[in-house]
């Protein structure tokens, strides 16, 4: 039964001060020190640049990728405009096969879902396969203040888990570290491991192998994501590459999942678009090593006990702005981080979310806001681009990231009130539209040059212009307007002999005829 | 009256498409689907893929099935090895290791203590080299294809399809389905792919060609 009573209101955000969707400050700031990082871009630089080569070869390989796109964008689209409809019909599916489906109106709340649940089966411990919607909600920390150990499967989870770090990345959370730091971390973190570890990434791999084994075995409780819920059906899917997944979904007697509101598909057969789009957009490959798809409970086969998780967080705020939506489209699947310079040379860390890249600089005011408090950090975020467009060209879901970039600045501007930036652009405005008063401001303007630096350039503008020249440097004001100059004998003759140049050209054109 | 969250959040998402309404979207699906290839370009297309992820690669008629299986199991040291309870037992008929046919009441490290597993297949896809098991009998529960270190699959040629549509139209969506391709893989250090982290590090596939 619908809840719809008169006027509809603007769904909320995240809640302010809960979760992952927000740094602690602004990205210019944060940035700046991720970039005198020298190790961190070498890395980042090597990752990127691999995987966009790999992608480049898988997408390019099939014809029909452009349909593919075309297509999963307007499953996508589709999916967001019948939203309430295969919300209640996944549930209804779920339910029926065994399934219990639970609500959250934000992070907070699917965070004592989770928790509820997995002290309802005893367990001290759980293990989780990467999921992107935990790592929004918080969800390690809030488990681990109540006494709960989380077990990160994902080896670069768990790399990022040992070594007390965030993720900076969607698909490859670890990939600000390169193998000699992998290898530090295991050797001070993992009990008993062979301190004669090297660094050759598949012996790291393998003492990940050896020391999760144990905790896959015996732990009771899984906690994983969802990258697809299929409403005609109720199937679940989670798509990986290591076999840590498989573990968690097939092994403990208790699996919760935790799927935003916005990764529900029509029908099953959607899947034979997103099978083909996720993989080789994300890592590559024509197709990840492992899928697993679910349906409720099976007996005999996997955990008996299964809780769906369905989440809101700001999503429902994101559907309420027709530009913004599109941001819901995602698939994660990581393509617009590897192609972004701004990414590869800054990292996921600058963007202080949980989202990084360009789809986290768009997603995240989506879910969170940009003006929930004084020098939001989240309204940095729509500058951190170049808008040079390479994200929208790698988009599976044809995102158009740039456009949604320049909407969210738009609106940062509308919102930010009477700032005395806007202010000067005001005066500036309504002096340009009076040719004397402009002439008297650039003759006035000229003495600037007495406060410029040796380089021309002004680096600190007085307020209320500091804001412009805290990141741009500005050119000193020329001795003379152009147009003063235009008057002047110099100028007169400069165009003269322009203008006899110009002729001379054009009857050399004349001859080559 | 309280209101529910699901009660909450429907309405937050019957507000945003008010506030916001959609327009209606057509779904162009111009992809490639049902696409049929010959045997021989099904066979190639799949051999290539299987060999990109480093699996090993059997082919055979289906009177050298027990042979082979039994070669391959030799050959990596597997004295003891679990079976779905469905799995034809001819199959195994030249191998002189021990056998367990597995039942849902086996605990998994029990299946760690297992050297491997032999498994038919429901479906594979050519074109990304992708098989898929749905916990038919002879595939077992999925634990079973997962646990142990080596997996043994076979797969009959006619159930190789050329690509995802394909293979997707012929799954049965509520069976527990897994999507195999190569051995478990990881590409979280430094972008580089290494094969045999969780998942069996070596998978043997025995492709039937006149089955």
């Amino acid at each position: 039964m619908s809840t719809f009573l008169g006027m509809p209101a603007p769904p909320p955000r995240s809640p302010y001060g809960t979760g992952n969707l927000r740094g602690d400050r602004t990205f210019p700031a944060a940035a700046h020190d991720e970039l005198r990082n020298g190790q961190l871009r070498r890395n980042l630089g090597k990752a990127t640049r691999t995987i966009r080569g790999k992608r480049l070869h898988v997408t390019g390989e099939l014809p029909d990728w452009e349909a593919l796109r075309d297509a999963g964008s307007a499953i996508k689209t589709d999916t967001m405009n019948r939203l309430p409809e295969l919300l209640e019909q996944l549930e209804r599916n779920v339910t029926e096969r065994g399934g219990t489906v639970h609500w959250a109106r934000d992070g907070d709340e699917a965070n004592e879902i989770v928790a509820r649940l997995v002290r309802a089966t005893g367990s001290s411990d759980v293990i989780k396969v990467k999921s992107m919607a935990t790592q929004e909600t918080g969800l390690n920390e809030h488990l681990e203040s109540l006494g709960i150990t989380p077990h990160e499967t994902d080896l670069a989870e768990l790399i990022v888990q040992l070594a007390h770090d965030r993720p900076s990345h969607i698909l490859v959370p670890a990939i600000h570290r390169n193998r000699d730091e992998i290898r530090q971390i295991f050797l001070d973190e993992i009990p008993g491991v062979d301190p004669r570890l090297d660094n050759v990434p598949a012996h790291l791999a393998a003492a990940a192998r050896a020391y999760l084994r144990e905790k896959f075995m015996t732990t009771r409780v899984a906690v994983s994501g969802a990258n697809f819920g299929i409403a005609e059906t109720g199937t679940l899917s989670v798509v990986e590459s290591e076999g840590n997944g498989r573990m968690c979904l097939t092994l403990p007697d208790t699996l919760i999942t935790v799927m935003g509101i916005e990764k529900v598909l029509p029908r099953y057969q959607d899947l034979e678009v997103f099978l083909q789009l996720l993989p080789r957009s994300s890592t590559g490959e024509r197709m990840n090593p492992y899928t697993s798809l679910w349906t409720g409970v099976t007996p005999g086969d996997g955990p008996q006990d299964f809780h769906l998780v369905l989440l809101d967080n700001g999503r429902t705020a994101a559907l309420a702005d027709t530009i913004g939506r599109a941001a819901l489209n995602c698939i994660r699947c990581s393509a617009c981080l590897n192609v972004c310079p701004v990414y590869e040379r800054a990292g996921g860390h600058a963007y202080g979310s949980t989202y990084p890249g360009p789809i986290g600089a768009v997603l995240t005011p989506q879910l969170a806001g940009m003006h929930a408090a004084k020098d939001d950090p989240n309204s940095s975020l729509p500058y951190a681009s170049s808008l040079c467009g390479a994200c929208f060209d790698a988009c599976p879901v044809k995102i158009d990231i740039p456009s949604m970039l320049v909407e969210l600045r738009h609106q940062n501007t509308e919102q930010s009130g009477t700032t005395a930036e806007k202010l000067a652009m005001k005066a500036a405005a309504a002096v340009m539209g009076r040719p004397k008063l402009y002439t008297a401001a650039q003759k006035a303007a000229a003495l600037g040059r007495v406060v410029g630096g040796r380089d021309g350039t002004l680096s600190h503008l007085p307020a209320p212009f500091s804001g412009w020249s805290d990141s741009r440097d500005t050119p000193a004001p020329p001795k003379r307007s152009f147009r003063a100059w235009l008057a002047s004998a110099e100028g007169a003759a400069t165009m003269r002999a322009a203008a006899e140049e110009g002729a001379r050209h054009g009857d050399d054109h004349q001859e080559e005829k | 009256m309280t209101t529910t969250a699901r009660d909450t959040v429907l309405g937050r998402i019957r507000d945003a498409l008010a506030l916001a309404p959609p327009s209606d979207t057509p779904i162009p699906r111009a992809y490639r689907t049902g696409r049929t290839l010959p045997d021989g370009e099904r066979l190639a297309l799949l051999t290539d893929r299987l060999v990109d992820y480093k699996a090993q690669v059997h082919r055979c008629t289906t009177d050298r099935t027990a042979e082979v299986i039994a070669g391959i199991l030799r050959d990596r040291g597997a004295r003891r090895i679990g079976v779905p309870a469905g799995l034809e037992e001819h199959w195994l008929a030249a191998y002189d290791g021990e056998i367990r046919r597995d039942s849902a009441d086996i605990p998994a490290p029990g299946l760690d203590a297992l050297d491997g597993v032999v498994t038919g297949s429901a479906v594979t896809c050519a074109e990304t080299g992708t098989i898929f098991l749905d916990g038919s009998p002879d595939q077992g529960r999925r634990a079973l294809s997962l646990v142990p270190d080596l997996h043994v699959c076979v797969v009959d040629l006619s159930s190789v399809v050329a690509g995802v549509p394909e293979a997707v139209a012929r799954l049965v969506p509520e069976r527990p389905t897994t999507l195999i391709s190569g051995p478990s893989a990881t590409s979280d250090i430094e972008l580089e792919r290494v094969e045999g982290v969780h998942g069996p590090r070596t998978l043997a596939v025995v492709i039937r060609t006149d089955a």
